[in-house]
């Protein structure tokens, strides 16, 4: 009995950080909104509420913001569907190749995102249409941004499931039509409405692509919380548009989370399937217009926003890299956007430190407590992801101001950054904490090894390894979170992702190529941390997170 | 000769549930035991506690005669293979089964050389620097045989050692097992809830269920002669019956048997070999399944009076399902038990 006594003990002792570090930076400034949005100015009431929905400006914004969600996933499970059924069904060479490109667009930044296609679609684009501020824009962007979403999801099924199936229902009569209708698309089902979900719960709540890409009429709740912050100056409304994103996004995580349960309960045999090369002159225009989709939609845009960054007028040279390093007047910048680099990297420095140890507490926490305590604090924890980034960084601004005022200290940014990075870093090493399972300390103990040999031997490089892959996530988060540190970074210490935004912000040519040339660079930067951590990620612990961040 | 290991009314208990009640066992070195149970009889907390992965409530585990209480588990000397194997996700195949050996202290280069032997004794040569997520379940564990006896164990522990291979590859293991433990001398205790693999491994078999042992003989011997009806059910023996005997007779439903011993109630085991189809035959019945195993067919007969009887015909002469059929049992082929 002592024994139980004392894990229960030492998991609260774990979680005493990581539950602080929340409460103070997210329970607190959330529970802020809350009073801002429903206190008058003679105490509680639901007056701010009756101003927002009663005016238009608003209920269009909250429409726009339903139907592009809608539009962007109906669009982006369009694209992505064919494309998981060709890389979970076919071999060919270069597969492997395919199936780690297609996962960069999911981690890059929304401003990188943004800007590429700015670049793509833009005035000054390759293509001579101009895009920029319709919500054409914005839907390609979000189908390229969600595409892996859907093709790791509903493709990490979709490989899974064996093709007797289908074959079998194709010897039993059906036709291809009917037995892909009938046999294979039910059992994905679980797979594609989660994957519908996340994508609407993402496009809901997108900031930084259309805050780019929208121009000054498209705005979602997100993006118009932060211009009633920043902007307007008008924190009620500004409260109370948060209040009900949160409420929407609560509603889509219950939902989401059933449709996983549901989905834990599949009795559909799985098995890995051997993929097979396409057979048929049908099968093989099949593979190969879907790769030619996938180039197009994911590649593309990235290629030319380098590209553009090089572009002078009619031909190419580096004025936009080497403005880089200078004080360019008009950007509102008050010194050189290079930087801004060092900034973006000591901010992501201190905020992937403190997410990996806070995280790391609370993933050894969750890890020891089973049952109805462990499903909860899961729950609490993963609460900043569904979160959004802009109602934490307006949080810290209303929250913050007291007794000692925060909201001018550089150091909240990496914080905000630390909160909105935190749930990833529980999320990755949580499933790997848990596999070191007891069995594997008892083998090592019967093969001789003392107490503490088991911990240094078993405990500690598992989780090092499980830290060092939480770090990468956490470190390319930080770098690119846009939404929470556009709120509260300081004039004089702005972020890449800022700088980005207030360069696409100002006219000129030379203005818009550094944003480019920036935008490479953090592209570069996070692309390169989550692929190298990629790499120090073994089979197993893939398998035991689900292949899933 | 003092045994290798030998067990006192050892009892394991966890909260309510006494998982081992009051088992005794001696194990001689040399020896391959098998403990046969269902799941949950409390086969792998007794090689637990010998193990000393778990605490007795009572009793005494002694290995070459000395009481291993107060001993911690890695400074007993004997080898455990898990169920699910436990390999090291960490570790590649030559990390995993040299582990025993790093923890010994030897010399980098005795441990490479002691790896090769290793794995080409288990069949895997080569594989030293192969994931261990990337092996078959059947290499998976081979590597974990390997493992085990790397530190060469003074006693091997085996929990299903077959785990959930498919048929053809329990045969090769269990040939490939029984001829290792012979060449290198092994002291083993096999836990297994397949009884064939059991009789296939070992020198004596253990019935276990309920955490007591409920008899331990020769695989020929606890064929032969069941101590219970439930020992005969956890072999997978059929044809149980029990009936009172007057005078080395037992009325039966299936007809007066012949046994020897005294008078009174007595628990009877017919084999399915000792029925016949016989025309004239006492006992009618009809055929429900047959099932072909080559030379012979085995028929379950439900009959008109009495429980329904297994019997192994010729398959030349073996009924179709559905068939009617009249059965005798041979004179004095029962078996009594217990």
């Amino acid at each position: 009995m002592t024994g139980r006594w004392g894990q229960r003990a030492s998991a609260l002792g774990l979680l005493a950080g990581p539950v602080l570090f929340l409460a103070l930076f997210f329970a607190w400034p959330v529970a802020n909104i809350v009073g801002e949005g429903l206190r008058g100015d003679r105490g509680w009431d639901l007056q701010g509420f009756g101003d927002v929905i009663g005016d238009p400006h608003l209920r269009a914004v909250a429409w726009f913001t339903l139907w592009q969600a809608a539009a962007s996933t109906t669009l982006t499970l369009a694209l992505a569907l064919p494309a998981a059924h060709v890389l979970a069904r076919y071999e060919f060479r270069g597969r492997r190749a395919v199936q780690a490109l297609v996962t960069v667009p999911f981690v890059l930044p929304t401003v990188v995102v943004g800007s590429a296609f700015v670049a793509l679609l833009g005035p000054r684009g390759p293509l001579g249409i101009d895009l920029d501020g319709t919500v054409w824009a914005i839907l390609i962007a979000h189908a390229f941004f969600n595409h892996a979403v859907v093709v790791r999801t509903v493709g990490g099924l979709w490989e899974l499931i064996d093709p007797a199936t289908e074959e079998a229902a194709r010897v039993l009569g059906a036709s291809p039509w009917q037995a892909a209708r009938r046999v294979t698309l039910p059992a994905l089902r679980p797979a594609i409405a989660s994957a519908a979900l996340i994508t609407f719960l993402f496009t809901f709540t997108s900031f930084g692509v259309v805050r780019l890409l929208g121009g000054p009429t498209h705005a979602t709740l997100e993006v118009e919380i932060y211009r009633q912050t920043a902007d307007l100056l008008d924190l009620p409304v500004a409260s109370v548009l948060a209040l009900l994103q949160l409420a929407a996004v609560g509603a889509l995580l219950v939902a989401q989370e059933k449709v996983a349960r549901r989905w834990a309960g599949t009795a559909f045999p799985l098995r890995p399937a051997d993929r097979r090369r396409s057979r048929t002159g049908r099968e093989r225009a099949w593979v190969g217009a879907n790769l030619t989709a996938m180039a197009i939609l994911l590649v593309v845009p990235l290629v030319v926003l380098v590209e553009r960054s090089f572009r002078m007028g009619e031909g190419y040279g580096l004025a936009s890299w080497r403005a880089l390093g200078d004080r360019t007047r008009g950007t509102g910048l008050s010194a050189p956007a290079l930087e801004a680099v060092g900034n973006s990297l000591r901010f992501a420095v201190v905020a992937t430190l403190v997410a990996v140890v806070l995280g790391g507490l609370a993933a050894a926490a969750l890890a020891r407590s089973t049952g109805p305590v462990g499903r909860v604090l899961d729950v609490v924890l993963l609460l900043p992801l569904g979160t959004s980034a802009v109602t934490v960084g307006f949080g810290f601004i209303i929250a913050l101001d007291e007794p000692v005022d925060l909201r001018a200290n550089p150091w909240l940014v990496p914080l905000a950054q630390a909160v909105v990075a935190l749930p990833f870093v529980v999320r990755t090493m949580t499933p790997v904490l848990r596999s070191i399972d007891g069995r594997l300390r008892e083998a090592a103990a019967v093969l001789g090894a003392s107490p503490r040999r088991v911990w240094r031997e078993i405990d500690l490089p598992l989780v090092l390894r499980s830290g060092l892959v939480a770090a990468g996530f956490a470190f390319a988060i930080s770098l690119g979170e846009f939404g929470a540190t556009r709120v509260i970074a300081r004039a004089d210490a702005p972020t890449v992702p800022v700088v980005i935004d207030r360069l696409l912000g100002r006219p000129g040519v030379l203005n818009v190529g550094q944003a480019f040339a920036l935008s490479s660079i953090l592209m570069v930067a996070t692309a390169a941390a989550v692929l190298l951590v990629d790499r120090a990620r073994t089979a197993t612990d893939r398998r035991s997170t689900g292949g899933w961040p | 000769m003092t045994p290798r290991v030998e067990l006192e009314a050892v009892s394991v208990r966890y909260d309510e549930l006494l998982a081992v009640d009051g088992i005794d066992l001696e194990v001689q070195p040399g020896e391959v035991v098998a403990v046969v149970g269902p799941s949950g009889c409390g086969k792998s907390t007794l090689l637990r506690a010998v193990a000393g992965l778990v605490p007795l409530s009572a009793g005494r585990v002694c290995l070459d005669g000395v009481d291993q209480e107060g001993i911690a588990v890695h400074r007993r000397g004997v080898g455990l293979m898990f169920q699910d194997q436990a390999l090291f996700p960490h570790r590649d195949v030559a990390g995993n089964v040299g582990f025993g050996l790093r923890m010994q202290g030897r010399a980098a280069s005795e441990i490479a050389r002691a790896v090769t032997e290793l794995l080409d004794l288990v069949g895997l040569p080569g594989a030293q620097r192969r994931s261990v997520a990337e092996l078959s379940g059947g290499e998976q564990q081979r590597v974990a045989l390997a493992r085990s006896l790397a530190p060469s164990p003074r006693l091997l522990l085996l929990d299903e050692p077959l785990g959930a291979l498919d048929r053809t590859l329990r045969e090769r293991l269990v040939a490939d097992l029984r001829g290792l433990f012979g060449d290198l001398g092994l002291t083993v205790v096999a836990v297994t809830h397949d009884q064939e693999d059991a009789f296939a491994l070992a020198d004596r078999v253990a019935a276990m269920d309920g955490g007591r042992l409920l008899q331990i003989e020769t695989p020929a011997a606890l064929w032969d002669r069941p101590a219970s009806a439930r020992v005969a059910e956890l072999l997978g023996q059929p044809n149980v019956i029990e009936a009172e005997v007057r005078g080395g007779t037992a009325a039966t439903p299936w007809g007066a048997l012949t046994v020897g011993g005294p008078d009174g109630p007595a628990t009877l085991l017919v084999r399915p070999a000792a029925v016949r189809l016989d025309p004239r035959g006492p006992l009618a019945g009809t055929v429900r399944t047959a099932r072909f195993r080559g030379q012979h067919t085995t028929l379950h007969v439900e009959l008109t009076a009495g429980p329904p009887l297994q019997a192994d015909v010729p398959s030349s002469s073996a009924p179709a399902p559905g068939s009617a059929v009249r059965l005798r049992i041979e004179p004095s082929t029962a078996a009594r038990l217990g």
